[in-house]
């Protein structure tokens, strides 16, 4: 039987160092709402999230009430709207209709997001993805609850460059219709190279056509627990470090798995899959970056930072994967620079620049995130930071993003306030140098030669 | 069987165990394990109880227990025992 001890460890992960679920993210197909009519595709669209999600949200609080467990977030993740409109809308203005139903479902049902306001093109753009990027900037800054993700690039296909150029007017966009809240737009809109169906974390979750009908997928956190499990052998060999990040990790998506269990048993609706990220919160304590610093640098950016990112993500990978055998999504450590105070901190001590970010995503799980630049920044740089890290994920098999807010009006030294989980950031500066005779070529970059197994 | 795990955190005095306990049989729920530490001068117990043959919901109880936790001056907080099964055993 469970003893005292065990008790106490588990409660006082929970209530000191931040122990949470981040997510119940219900994926839900909308495949078959897809309609030549855009009225009867909206209700059709509607009718469907409100039916399938109808409970996700008690549910998800009868489950942390039960189990004395945060669960942070309930959301909704759909299949790409590019594909559900397809046929139904002719303009920008269209797709936004389908925005404004889709928040509409979402505050109906009480989620905190809806992900799925997406396009796959990462070989090539049909009218109606084209269509559908286009909206996006109008979708965000008439939405409350939507978050929008394009996927511009994989290893097997290459990257669509005529996306990327596009994606950077499209951030540019953004940003100016949502200036008047620092830009906020642009924190619900993530550009990827190798998205996978099944994330449950914002801005990049979509349920992609590989899905089944509704499935549960949960997002669970903990770089607190990391933290302050890596406080008691801060002297010790990297061989006694990983495996305490490994044993960690093991429990930390333990209680991920029974979350899911619980909730796919109690909507009737199959688990799909664990994401055992590491997700920061602006909290004092809940930072990946503290972890590094825990790991032994005097702060994230320092030589050595992605060595131990390395080591860190691929630990997370090993103790999670024992603990579920359904693990996906993106799974690894997050390093977004708004969400997490250590990295904030970071970069106001100047140890921490954008170029570093860039080589600490080839080793981490998701890519350059919630960085804030200069307002006046050209669209053809921000295709480039894109284009950048497409690259990574293309060469290195794994999931790349871009999700950088350039906030209009403010310039390096200030600061913006994003607010809630999203938390605040310095602006960081970016490589003025111009990369528009590159982003110009049309066409796409060929996939590399390792894509080729067949 | 539906094992629940209660534990009572906080300062010391006298009557702790035995306002919950009269509590849980008022409610017919059975109690199968208790034990109790100081931690830093923090009281500090975990019961495993069997809620089967309850005469309340789990969130009747939990409710309950958090008041009357509050009455006395500690933290008590009810879990179902999957998640601590879950964390601690393969």
């Amino acid at each position: 039987m469970i003893n005292i001890f065990e008790v106490n460890e588990t409660n006082k992960m929970i209530q000191q160092e931040n122990l949470d679920v981040r997510t119940i993210t219900m994926g839900i197909s909308l495949l078959d709402c897809a309609d030549s009519d855009l009225n009867r595709l909206n209700q059709k669209i509607y009718d469907k999230i409100t039916t399938c999600a109808k409970d996700l949200v008690k549910t998800g609080k009868d489950i942390e009430k039960e189990f004395g467990i945060p669960i942070v977030n309930k959301r909704i993740s759909i299949t790409p709207i590019a594909m559900v409109g397809a046929s139904a809308c002719r303009t920008p203005e269209d797709y936004v209709e389908i925005a404004k139903t889709l928040d509409r479902a979402a505050r109906a049902v009480g989620v905190n997001f809806l992900g799925g306001y997406s396009a796959v093109v990462s070989k090539g753009m049909t009218t109606s993805d084209e269509l559908l990027i286009r909206s996006i900037p109008q979708a965000l800054a008439q939405t409350e609850f939507i978050c929008s993700s394009v996927n511009v690039g994989s290893t097997k296909t290459g990257i669509n460059m005529d996306a990327v150029k596009l994606m950077g007017e499209i951030v540019k966009e953004t940003a100016e219709v949502t200036r008047d809240k620092d830009s906020l737009g642009c924190a619900k809109l993530v550009v990827l190279c190798n998205a996978p169906d099944d994330n449950p974390f914002m801005a990049g979750a979509f349920h992609g056509v590989s899905e089944a009908d509704c499935i549960i997928n949960v997002g669970v956190s903990g770089p607190g627990v990391v933290k302050y499990a890596l406080e008691s052998v801060r002297e010790a060999d990297f061989e006694v470090l990983c495996e305490t990040i490994k044993k960690t990790a093991f429990k930390i998506t333990r209680v991920g798995q029974l979350v899911a269990q619980e909730a796919s048993k109690r909507l009737g609706v199959p688990f799909g899959i664990i994401d055992l990220s590491l997700a920061p919160t602006p909290a004092v304590g809940d930072s990946v970056a503290d972890i590094l610093e825990g790991i032994g640098l005097e702060k994230a950016g320092a030589p050595g930072t992605t060595a131990a990112l390395a080591l860190l993500n691929d630990q997370v990978k090993k103790g999670g994967v024992m603990a579920s055998s359904y693990v996906g999504g993106l799974s690894g450590a997050f390093i977004p620079v708004s969400e997490d105070q250590g990295m904030i901190d970071s970069v106001l001590a100047g140890a921490l620049t954008i170029e570093k970010l860039e080589a600490m995503t080839c080793v981490c799980s998701v890519g350059l995130d919630m960085i804030a630049i200069p307002g006046d920044t050209k669209p053809s740089t921000i295709s480039g930071i894109i284009a950048d890290e497409a690259a990574i994920g293309m060469v290195n098999q794994k999931t790349t993003a871009v999700r950088i807010i350039p906030v209009i009006g403010k310039n390096v030294g200030d600061t913006v306030e994003f607010g809630g989980l999203l938390g605040y950031a310095p602006i960081m500066p970016v490589n003025s140098f111009d990369c528009s005779r590159f982003v110009n070529r049309s066409g796409r970059i060929p996939a590399p030669i390792h894509s080729f197994k067949n | 069987m539906k094992k629940v795990v209660i534990t009572v955190v906080g300062k010391d005095t006298v009557g702790i165990i035995a306002r919950v306990c009269t509590y849980l049989a008022e409610a017919g729920i059975n109690i199968l394990d208790i034990s109790q530490t100081i931690v830093s001068g923090y009281f500090n117990m975990m019961m495993i109880v069997d809620m089967t043959s309850s005469k309340k919901t789990f969130d009747e109880v939990s409710a309950e227990l958090d008041r009357a936790g509050e009455e006395i001056g500690v933290s008590i907080k009810c879990q179902r025992e999957e998640i601590f099964d879950m964390m601690h055993r393969i």
